[in-house]
């Protein structure tokens, strides 16, 4: 924590900053200071959703080691809204660290969460946010053992930025890396893709339209249990989060220095999310998603990989899309649907709607 | 997707295809006018199914690839004033001005932001009363007529904060300047549908009776394209000119009047500077003087000296390739010093660029 704020008065109920903090339901500077208000911050809403550790608050938490091999991940996020249908800034920050270590196959077992916070917040916005994370936590089985907060002036930050770091372990047996993908794998994709990016456009750019589109933020380690224990020689694991299923399979390209050839037919999306992307004019291959992934699995194996996808709650949709060939290595080519073919490019930034 | 399924129908395609591969008896190059089309071509694989015999030429319909570097600069200066709010579609962000994009004036501090429609920057002018918002109306016929509601809107709501920075661009205009071209290649053309919603077909009689070429009007999926391609070639064997429309779900021949007369209140015709192409006389809009009070290129003029009669200084050999006379890979700056990410022209730019289209698929 920093040192703190010199205009915290040391002892006592009567600080004025403490209750003027409580009185305004906002997040002051003051909750940043590592003094009273910042006590009461982490009682009140970190405490109060994530639960209070049995031996009381350290400056570190001290775990029980796991047989086998470790894996280890952070990650950042920044989202405006900060709530959106489907979810909140919260949910993705436990999923999405979740699903960073399920996709190395690893079973997550702690996290880290750190929350950049700016002045002014709502302290209920906060609280439903690290409610919204417990829940998460909660579902996948994954416990929030550490964090931090800070507060940054109003106008330095988005409302909330939250860090995740996670430690999982990987069961013995299991390796999952792009070396391992060869000519004639096939391409699963999880279910529909481009949910989450298209529910957030629709509530940020106030876009007006009144598709029933929801995040679909959800951990996929217990999807990523099934798939392994259907094969155990389950070549990669990605999920399409960021630059959406274009630059997730770009990447498995270039990688794997092999050529991807999809159906674009085969890829499943939701009728809304599609109809949006026309609107807008955007690709849905390269928005976002936040609960799907894209697995590689020999073809000997698709058939019954595939199954147990769509037995399980996060795989319902999920699709055989292509596969992986000797030709054209590091290049993406997908089958249009009226039979042309067309390389898919990797996104080059910000996703920027046509004009016309 | 309802109603647009029935236009991307692989068997419908299938069948067109093979009716223009047998009508077809020598090779002929059609120009498909708009952008919006060029990206469809390609995005559907259109281009590499058509029969040898059919060259697609791309067109300079595409408003990112035509926009002036000038205006650009002039959109940043503007942007870069500590106390506007510059508002603009997406794709504008990431065209090169002489200098730099506004993706990079944005880096550097200027308050810049992607809109869906001009009213939303109608709307941003009224919530921020204290800055001074300025939208960049661009665009063919097809973005005037919501342009020309956001000046009534903001005029109507007494908005003094708002303008607007306009370089409207007209179809008709390029179609003959490519015509006139004693280098042209085009046949046919296939103009674009979404304009002739707006405007209508009246324009093109005359054109095509003049240069003695067909004129389709054409819609956008991949069985409207080649529809409308099917058409062009029936007429080039039949040796007919004239204007047909192949796109009368969207396109009457009297256009929008509504649109029409809108656009007629808040603009007037001015000679317009083309990316690539240079001036072109009579082929662009500005604001009428009604509304000059919102002319932003008269509330912040332009600090450096108008470049009326100046070319671009650059290796980009977009205009020709807006002209037909270069395929985007047969340009030696192609995939090497020009690709999105560094792009050196506009067609580089939008996905409805030529350039682009190409890169990204692997062309």
């Amino acid at each position: 924590m920093d040192p703190p704020d010199s205009s915290l008065r040391p002892t006592g109920r009567s600080c004025p900053s403490a209750t003027a903090g409580h009185a305004t339901g906002r997040v002051l500077m003051g909750h940043g200071g590592g003094g009273l208000l910042t006590q009461e911050l982490i009682r009140r809403v970190f405490l109060q959703a994530f639960g209070q550790p049995s031996d009381g608050l350290a400056d570190a938490a001290v775990l029980e080691p796991a047989a086998g091999r470790l894996a280890f991940t952070t990650d950042a996020f920044v989202v405006r809204p900060l709530f959106f249908p489907g979810g909140s800034i919260g949910e993705l920050a436990v999923n999405g660290t979740v699903n960073d270590l399920a996709m190395v196959a690893a079973m997550p077992r702690y996290l880290a969460a750190s929350f950049v916070i700016e002045e002014g917040l709502a302290i209920a916005d906060l609280s439903r946010i690290a409610q919204g994370m417990a829940a998460a936590a909660a579902e996948a089985g994954v416990r929030i053992v550490a964090g931090d907060t800070k507060v940054v002036e109003r106008g330095h930050g988005d409302g909330v930025y939250i860090t995740t770091s996670g430690i999982g372990h990987v069961p013995p047996g299991i390796s999952l890396s792009s070396r391992h993908v060869a000519a004639g794998d096939i391409v699963l994709v999880s279910g529909t893709i481009g949910d989450h990016g298209m529910a957030i456009m629709k509530v940020r750019e106030n876009l007006g339209f009144e598709a029933d589109i929801t995040s679909d933020t959800a951990a996929l380690h217990t999807l990523v249990a099934d798939i392994l224990r259907c094969c155990t020689a389950t070549r990669l694991l990605r999920d399409p989060t960021r630059g959406g299923l274009a630059t997730c399979l770009n990447e498995i390209a270039d990688q794997a220095r092999l050529g991807l050839e999809i159906d674009e037919q085969a890829v499943p999306v939701a009728a809304s999310v599609a109809a949006g992307c026309e609107l807008l004019g955007l690709d849905v291959w390269q928005i976002a998603n936040e609960g799907k992934l894209v697995a590689i699995v020999p073809a000997s194996h698709a058939e019954d990989v595939l199954q147990a996808m769509r037995d399980h709650p996060q795989g319902r949709q999920a699709a055989v899309v292509g596969q992986v060939v000797a030709d054209h290595p590091g290049r993406v080519v997908t089958r249009t649907a009226i039979g042309g073919r067309r390389v898919v490019p990797m996104p080059v930034g910000e996703l920027l709607p046509r004009i016309c | 997707m309802k109603h647009l399924g029935e236009y991307r129908d692989a068997d419908t395609t299938r069948r067109l295809l093979a009716e223009i591969g047998e009508l077809a008896t020598r090779p002929w190059s059609i120009m498909e006018v708009c952008g919006g089309q060029t990206h469809s071509l390609i995005h559907h694989g259109l281009d590499q199914l058509l029969p040898p015999t059919i060259e697609m030429i791309h067109g300079p319909g595409c408003p990112v690839c035509v926009t002036p570097a000038a205006f650009l600069d002039h959109a940043i200066e503007i942007a870069l004033r500590p106390e506007t709010m510059l508002c603009s579609f997406g794709d504008m962000l990431r065209v090169p001005g002489s200098e730099e994009s506004l993706l990079a004036a944005k880096g550097r501090g200027a308050d810049v932001r992607v809109v869906y429609s001009p009213l939303d920057a109608v709307r941003l002018a009224e919530a921020e009363p204290t800055k001074e918002v300025v939208f960049l109306a661009i665009g063919f016929e097809t973005t005037a007529p919501a342009n020309a509601m956001a000046v009534k809107l903001a005029h109507h709501r007494g908005l003094a904060n708002f303008s607007m920075l306009v370089s409207q661009v007209l179809v008709p205009p390029a179609i003959e300047a490519i015509l006139r071209d004693p280098a042209t290649r085009v046949d046919a053309f296939l103009a674009a549908g979404h304009v002739a919603s707006v405007m209508g077909t009246g324009d093109y009689p005359e054109l095509a009776a003049r240069y003695g070429v067909p004129i389709v009007v054409t819609g956008f999926e991949p069985v409207d394209l080649l529809e409308g391609i099917r058409r062009a070639v029936l007429s080039l064997e039949e040796g007919r000119t004239g204007v047909d429309n192949a796109y009368p779900r969207a396109v009457a021949d009297e256009g929008n009047p509504v649109a029409r007369a809108t656009i007629q209140e808040v603009f007037e015709l001015c000679d317009q500077e083309w990316r690539g192409l240079g001036w072109i006389p009579h082929s662009g809009w500005q604001l009428a003087p009604a509304y000059a009070d919102y002319d932003a290129s008269l509330r912040f003029p332009a600090s450096l000296a108008d470049t009326h009669a100046a070319p671009e200084p650059s290796p980009c050999r977009s205009g020709d390739v807006l002209r037909g006379l270069l395929k985007p890979c047969d340009c030696p700056l192609f995939g090497k010093e020009c690709t999105p990410q560094t792009p050196l022209g506009g067609t580089m730019v939008s996905s409805e660029g030529a350039c682009a289209a190409y890169f990204h698929a692997g062309r």
